[in-house]
């Protein structure tokens, strides 16, 4: 078992929707997303995204592009990154840290070196946003053997053709994309997501997570009666940027509760 | 003749060159991708599409683009002999026209009812909005704020050819920022929308499809030759920003092991400064723009700006089939400074009444050593991608002259 397996194996016996809660290291330097990391867990997140920054996030909407600039301003880099995911170990055990970036920082470090450096700084998974299954041979091998989860992003654009390919070689769970758009963008509708994480988790036999869009707790609580866990990173950020930790936590810890009292 | 290599055989099934290229693009772009590639594979040999690309190609952009002795330039280097191949005589004004031609016409075949482009000094973004005006199709350019400033005359360009213009503002406003943008709006309209892409890069089938349009530059020239001097060129010589105008008069060529490929990249105030755009000469392998291609990037894998004072070359990316040929060695990859294309575009209309685009001029710097270099009576065939108007002001600003 792993850390990201036990946790939606915990919340599906307690019949609970997860909350994933995502964080840009070094936004708006190392000491603040630490407190932000153990500030979230406490607030109720199931599982932490922490957003490695990278000069052209070309997935991203505007608040997470933001975000990675005000971190690599501040002097942020994926050694930092690591650096962070070592630190939260030391007094956190137990909350999943999955690492979310863009290939061409985790290319430059080493495929291998990378995920070495990963496992030992205690994070369990990696998001690669613009790694398709068709290119990640080289970051998933090591993954595997060193027992990390890699999690793909499936969208409204996977057809039922494609969506085997995409979901092979995965653990953990599964990131689907609500809405063809890049992240921060509106919603996509409650009944149409319902049948896509369906669609996925029969497909995977995974535990289907929904981001992109949601903003508010009621989206919360209405994606999380149809999904396995609730993604949110924009609005946390932007919370972060605007109003400080102490109202980007509340903001978390009204998600966490509006996800975990969905169904 | 030589017998042939297997140069021209790329890319493979995989979008790969050699280990360079590959579909590196979020998932939810990835049937896009694959639905273009198909669409592609199906119409490029159709005999309906290359005949429409063929006669558009006469009548609405100019070809065949004519080629040039340029004897007085010739005799000021005192060596070999020079030809240009002068696409910059296209419509518009650049080789640029050639590939956004190929791009608009499959996007009608594919029944997509808007396109998208991303330009940096703005040429690209001029072509796509003239092809696309001319074929009805709505047509929207994303371009760095910073160059929106600077290149005015393209911005008004584009929209007296019903364009809408979006100045970019994210990152650092640049044309890398352009294309993060053109991608973005590609993700969010995934279905009725074409990308344009401006360069032989971004995921497959970009830079093969690209390449294969832009080749009408290198089969022209190639027969142009045989015809004019009855013998191949010695050297081939173009100038790099995405590869583009490069890639399309090197392909024709790559089987002729005798005639050396010279492609020449941006140095702006040098090589050994941090102010160049020279991605092979002072970058390495790594993953942008659905690619893996030679970056301009730090130490961590974070993308630097690209510097030139030519803004078409200022890309911190190169396309991937210049990588491939660059590591096996067909091709070689000089560079050239700012000063050495202000000086060269000076001398190109001082000597021969062409006013060259400050791109071409960076490969006339390094034409200039190649002719002392394979001497006389050797042939060095140059493209003359691109035509100097676009430039004039920025280079009276540079040389300090008020207008
Ligand atoms: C005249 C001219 N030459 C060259 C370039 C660089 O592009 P590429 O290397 O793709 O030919 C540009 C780009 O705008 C251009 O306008």
């Amino acid at each position: 078992m792993t850390r990201i397996s036990d946790t939606f194996a915990r919340l599906k016996d307690q019949g609970q929707a997860g909350f994933v809660a995502y964080v840009m290291a070094g936004d708006p330097d190392a000491d603040t997303t630490l407190e932000m990391m153990h500030g979230l867990a406490e607030a109720g997140a199931d599982v932490i995204e922490l957003g490695a920054p990278f000069t052209d996030p070309m997935a991203d909407g505007p608040p997470i592009q933001r975000a990675a600039l005000r971190a690599l301003k501040s002097g942020m880099t994926l050694k930092g990154v690591l650096g962070l995911v070592a630190r939260f170990r030391e007094t956190n055990a137990d909350t999943p840290v999955v690492i979310m970036g863009y290939a061409n920082p985790f290319h430059a470090m080493g495929w291998e070196a990378f995920v070495d450096a990963a496992a030992k700084a205690g994070a369990d998974g990696v998001i690669c946003v613009d790694l398709p299954p068709e290119e990640d041979a080289g970051l998933r091998e090591p993954m595997e053997r060193a027992g990390l989860s890699l999690i793909r992003l499936a969208t409204p654009t996977t057809d039922d053709g494609r969506l085997p390919e995409v979901v092979r070689n995965t653990s953990g769970f599964v990131y689907y994309v609500s809405t063809t758009g890049v992240t921060g963008a509106a919603a996509g509708e409650t009944a149409v997501v319902g049948a896509a994480v369906d669609r996925v988790r029969e497909a995977s036999g995974l535990p289907v997570a929904v981001g992109f869009g949601v903003k508010t707790q009621e989206r919360a609580r209405e994606i999380g009666r149809v999904a396995d866990a609730v993604v949110v990173g924009s609005a946390i950020v932007d919370e972060l940027a605007q109003q400080g930790v102490a109202a980007a936590l509340e903001l978390a810890s009204g998600l966490a509760k509006a996800a975990h009292d969905a169904r | 003749m030589t017998a042939p290599n297997a140069f021209s055989k790329y890319p493979d099934a995989k979008g790969l060159f050699g280990e360079y290229g590959g579909r590196y693009v979020a998932e939810t772009l990835m049937p896009n991708i694959l639905a273009l590639e198909a669409a592609y594979e199906a119409y490029k040999a159709d005999p309906a599409f290359v005949k429409d690309f063929d006669d558009f190609s006469r009548d609405f952009v100019g070809r065949p683009s004519p080629l040039y002795f340029a004897e007085r330039l010739t005799e000021a280097f005192g060596g070999a002999d020079i030809w240009f191949k002068r696409d910059e005589l296209n419509h518009t004004g650049a080789h640029k026209i050639n590939n956004c031609l190929g791009q608009v016409l499959l996007a009608r075949l594919m029944g997509k009812t808007r396109i998208i482009a991303e330009t940096g000094a703005g040429q690209h973004g001029v072509a796509t909005a003239t092809v696309a005006a001319r074929f009805g199709i709505p047509c929207e350019v994303f371009m760095g704020a910073t160059d929106v400033e600077r290149q005015k005359p393209n911005v008004f360009r584009m929209k007296l050819l019903g364009a809408k213009v979006h100045a970019v503002t994210s990152g650092r406003g640049t044309l890398k920022d352009a294309m993060n943008e053109a991608l973005r709006d590609w993700v969010t309209n995934p279905d009725d929308t074409f990308y344009v892409i401006g360069t032989v890069a971004g995921p497959h089938p970009y830079p093969a499809m690209v390449r294969d349009f832009q080749s009408v530059i290198g089969r022209e020239a190639r027969a142009q030759m045989l015809d004019r001097i009855g013998r191949l060129p010695d050297a081939a010589v173009a100038c790099i920003g995405g590869g583009s105008n490069a890639m399309g008069l090197f392909h024709p060529f790559l089987e002729d092991e005798s005639v050396r490929l010279i492609g020449v990249e941006a140095a702006g105030k040098g090589v050994d400064t941090p102010d160049h755009a020279a991605s092979l000469n002072g970058g390495r392998p790594g993953i942008l723009h659905g690619n893996r291609t030679y970056l301009l990037q730090d130490e961590d894998g974070q993308i630097l700006e690209g510097h030139s004072i030519s803004a078409g070359l200022d890309y911190p990316g190169i396309g991937p089939e210049h990588a491939f040929l660059h590591d096996v060695g067909r091709a070689e990859y000089r560079h050239a400074t700012d000063a050495e294309a202000l000086e060269m575009f000076q001398l190109c209309s001082s000597l021969e009444g062409i006013i060259p685009a400050l791109e071409p001029a960076h490969a006339l710097a390094r034409v200039r050593d190649l002719a002392t270099e394979l001497g006389k009576g050797k042939t060095i065939l140059m493209n003359m991608c691109g035509r100097g108007d676009k430039d004039v002001f920025s280079v009276a600003s540079a040389l300090g002259v008020e207008l």
